[in-house]
C-alpha cells in the first residue's frame, strides 16, 4: 500500500472526526472519500496532508511515517475547495510558486511551468490574474500549482463544488484523464455519490467518522455491506415490514430493508405478461418529471416506494392503479447487508421455462 | 423574469425613500459642512496676487514647517503602518484574556481630546517623566524635538490603520496560508508573498488617512513639539495659528490652501493606487 493510515483517531472537543480509521491506497490510484458533510472525510484529506495532526495512529506514505512531518515538507499536492489561487499573482506566477519556493532554477522553473500549462490546456492565459479566469480554468490553475512541484500524492477537497453543474460533468472527465495520465495516486473528497461513481478507481465511504466499506464503484454499488451504505448508495427508500411484499420473507433480526428504484419495474394493470404472481398491485401517489424519466411515488399495502419510468412507456397518472415488480432488496440488521432476491420470481422462473 | 421582478422590487424597496430628498440633504449637508467652507479658503487666498502668494508661501519658516510636517507625518505614518499590522494581526489571529479591552482601546485616540494626548506624552518623554529619563541619560531627548512630533502623530495614527487591516484580515481566507505552506514556503515567505499583497489596499488607506491626519494634526503636537523655529518643530497648523494670532490673514488662508492642495492629493494619489489593484482583482 502507498497511502496508509492505521488506527488515525480524531477528536474535536467531544465530537469525534475519525474513530478507528483504517485504510491503504495503491500507487497510481484514483480514490474518493464520500460522505455526507460532517462524516470527516475532510479531516481525513487535511490530516494526509499535515494540516490537522491527529491524536493517535500512524500515517504513512511508501512506507514511512510521515506524522511529524509538518506540511510544507510532506510533499504532497493540495487542491483547495476554493482553489485558494493567489489573486494578486498571474496563473504563471501561482504555478511556479512552489517551484521558487524550492529555489530552482529560473531557466527550470519557466520550462515545467509551459509544460503544465500546456497539460492543463491554458495556453496564452499565463498572465492572467485568477479573477479573470473562469470557474473550470481556475480549478486547472489550482491543479498545475499543486503538482508542479511532482509531488508523491495529489490531495483535492471537493474538487468541483466551486463550479457549476454545467461544466462540472465534463470536467470530471477532464480531471480523470489528467489524473490518470500524469499516475499520481490521488484522494479527493466529494459528498455526491455520482461523482465518485464516475470518477474515481476506488471508493472509501465515510460515516460519523468511521470507515463504512471500501471498494471499487461496482462493489460498492452491487454489495453494500453496512446498512448506512446501501441506504447512501443510489436513491435508495428504506422500507419497513418488507415480508408484506410478495416474494419476500421475513428474516431474524433485520427489520428494515433499502428498495433502489431500478430494482422495480411498473406495468400499468392488466398489462403484465409474466411473474404474475409475484407482482404487487399498487397506487401512484406521486409522479414527478425528472428531465429525462418520470420519478413514481407507489403506495403497496401501506407501503411507499419510489420507481421509475420511461418516458418512452404510455405515462401514469396519479391515483391509477398498476402492477408493481420488486426484484431484489437488501435487508439490513444492526450491522451487515443483505441481498434478498424475489423468491416468488425465482419459482415462476421454474414455472416458465 | 423573476430576476428581473426581484431587481424591480429592490427599487420600490429602498430603506430611504427617494433619491431626489436623500440625494438633496446629502449635497446641503456637505455644501454647509465641507464644500463652502473649503471653497471660502480658497476664494480668500484668491485676494491676494500669485506673487504675494508666493512670496507668503517661500518664507524660510513656512517653508521649514511644510518639510516638518511632512516628513514627521510620513515617518508616523509608516511606523504605523508596521505597528498597525501587528496589532491588528494580534486582535484578529489570536484570543487573550482583554483583547476586547484592546480592541476598545484602539479607538481612544479618536476619543480623546488631542491636546490631552499632547500633554500627556510631552510630560513622559521630558526629562522628568518615566521612560524619558532613562532616554535623557542615553542622550535621547523626545519631547520638544521631531522625536517628540512624531511620537504624538503615531498616537493620533495609529487608529486608521488597524481599523483598515482589522476587516481584511478577518475576512482573508485561512485557505490561502495552507495553500503557501502545501507549496513548501516558510512562514515569512507565505506573509510576504500572499498575505501582504492582499493586506496593500487596506494598508494603503491607512496610511493615505494616517499621513493626511499627521500632517493637519494640532493639537496633540503643538504640546510635545516645543514649536521652535530654530530647531525646526514647527508644524504647519502651528504657523497658520501664529499668523492669525498676529492678525496676518493673507498668510494664513494662503498656507491653508497649500494644505489643502496637499491633503487632497494624498488622498487622491492613493485613491488612483487602489483604483489600479482593484483592477487584477474585480
Amino acid at each position: 500500500m502507498y497511502v496508509e493510515m492505521k488506527d488515525i483517531e480524531k477528536h474535536y472537543g467531544d465530537f469525534k472526526a475519525s474513530d478507528h480509521v483504517n485504510f491503504g491506497i495503491e500507487k497510481g490510484k484514483l480514490v474518493a472519500l464520500l460522505g455526507p458533510s460532517g462524516s470527516g472525510k475532510t479531516t481525513i484529506l487535511r490530516m494526509l496532508a499535515g494540516l490537522e495532526n491527529p491524536d493517535s495512529g500512524d500515517i504513512l506514505i511508501d512506507g514511512k511515517r510521515i506524522n511529524d512531518i509538518p506540511a510544507a515538507k510532506r510533499d504532497i499536492g493540495f487542491v483547495f475547495q476554493n482553489y485558494a489561487l493567489f489573486r494578486y499573482m498571474t496563473v504563471f506566477d501561482n504555478i511556479a510558486f512552489g517551484l521558487e519556493v524550492q529555489k530552482v532554477p529560473k531557466a527550470q522553473i519557466k520550462e515545467r511551468v509551459m509544460e503544465l500549462i500546456q497539460l492543463t490546456g491554458l495556453s496564452g492565459m499565463e498572465k492572467r490574474y485568477p479573477s479573470q479566469l473562469s470557474g473550470g480554468q481556475r480549478q486547472r490553475v489550482a491543479f498545475a500549482r499543486a503538482l508542479a512541484p511532482n509531488p508523491q500524492v495529489l490531495l483535492l477537497d471537493e474538487p468541483f463544488a466551486a463550479i457549476d453543474a454545467k461544466v462540472r460533468t465534463e470536467l470530471r472527465n477532464w480531471l480523470k484523464d489528467m489524473i490518470h495520465k500524469v499516475g499520481i495516486t490521488s484522494i479527493f473528497v466529494t459528498h455526491d455519490q455520482d461523482e465518485a461513481v464516475e470518477v474515481a478507481d476506488e471508493i472509501i465511504i465515510t460515516n460519523h467518522g468511521r470507515i463504512e466499506q471500501t471498494g471499487t464503484p461496482m462493489e460498492i454499488y452491487k454489495t453494500p455491506e453496512t446498512p448506512f451504505v446501501a441506504q447512501f448508495i443510489g436513491k435508495s427508500t428504506v422500507v419497513s415490514h418488507y415480508e408484506q411484499l410478495n416474494g419476500f420473507d421475513s428474516v431474524a433480526g433485520a427489520s428494515q430493508a433499502v428498495i433502489r428504484p431500478e430494482f422495480v419495474r411498473v406495468s400499468k394493470s392488466g398489462r403484465l405478461e409474466q411473474y404474475m404472481s409475484a407482482a404487487e398491485e399498487g397506487t401512484v401517489e406521486e409522479v414527478v418529471f425528472r428531465g429525462n424519466h418520470l420519478e413514481l411515488t407507489i403506495n403497496i399495502k401501506g407501503i411507499s416506494i419510489k420507481a421509475e419510468r420511461s418516458l418512452e412507456k404510455d405515462p401514469v397518472s396519479v391515483g391509477e392503479k398498476v402492477q408493481v415488480l420488486i426484484y431484489r432488496l437488501y435487508i439490513f440488521d444492526e450491522n451487515r447487508t443483505y441481498l434478498m432476491e424475489n423468491s416468488a420470481m425465482q419459482e415462476n422462473d421454474v414455472f416458465y421455462i | 423574469m423573476k430576476g428581473l421582478r426581484r431587481q424591480k422590487q429592490a427599487k420600490t424597496c429602498r430603506v430611504i425613500p427617494g433619491f431626489g430628498l436623500s440625494m438633496g440633504v446629502t449635497v446641503t449637508m456637505l455644501s454647509l459642512l465641507v464644500l463652502i467652507p473649503l471653497a471660502s479658503v480658497l476664494i480668500y487666498s484668491m485676494k491676494l496676487s500669485p506673487e504675494e502668494f508666493f512670496q507668503l508661501i517661500g518664507r524660510k519658516e513656512v517653508r521649514s514647517a511644510f518639510s516638518t510636517s511632512i516628513m514627521c507625518s510620513f515617518i508616523a505614518a509608516v511606523v504605523n503602518c508596521v505597528f498597525g499590522v501587528i496589532l491588528a494581526w494580534i486582535l484578529v489571529r489570536y484570543e487573550f484574556p482583554g483583547k476586547r479591552l484592546l480592541d476598545g482601546l484602539i479607538e481612544l485616540p479618536f476619543a480623546l481630546p488631542t491636546a490631552v494626548a499632547g500633554i500627556t506624552l510631552s510630560k513622559m518623554y521630558a526629562d522628568t517623566g518615566f521612560p524619558g529619563k532613562y532616554l535623557a541619560k542615553l542622550g535621547i531627548q523626545v519631547s520638544y524635538t521631531k522625536i517628540g512630533l512624531t511620537i504624538a502623530l503615531i498616537f493620533v495614527g495609529i487608529p486608521f490603520v488597524v481599523r483598515a487591516i482589522q476587516p481584511i484580515l478577518e475576512k482573508l481566507d485561512p485557505s490561502y496560508e495552507e495553500a503557501g505552506n502545501m507549496l513548501g514556503a516558510s512562514k515569512a515567505r507565505i506573509f510576504r508573498k500572499i498575505i501582504l499583497p492582499e493586506l496593500r489596499p487596506a494598508l494603503l488607506t491607512g496610511f493615505g488617512l494616517a499621513f493626511a491626519r499627521g500632517v493637519g494634526e494640532y493639537g496633540s503636537v503643538i504640546y510635545i513639539s516645543g514649536n521652535s523655529a530654530r530647531k525646526h518643530t514647527q508644524v504647519v497648523s502651528y504657523v497658520i495659528m501664529q499668523k492669525l494670532n498676529y492678525v496676518d490673514y493673507a498668510a494664513a488662508t494662503a498656507i491653508a490652501l497649500v494644505m489643502l492642495i496637499l491633503s487632497f492629493l494624498i488622498l487622491f494619489l492613493v485613491n488612483m493606487v487602489q483604483v489600479h489593484q482593484a483592477k487584477r482583482t474585480a
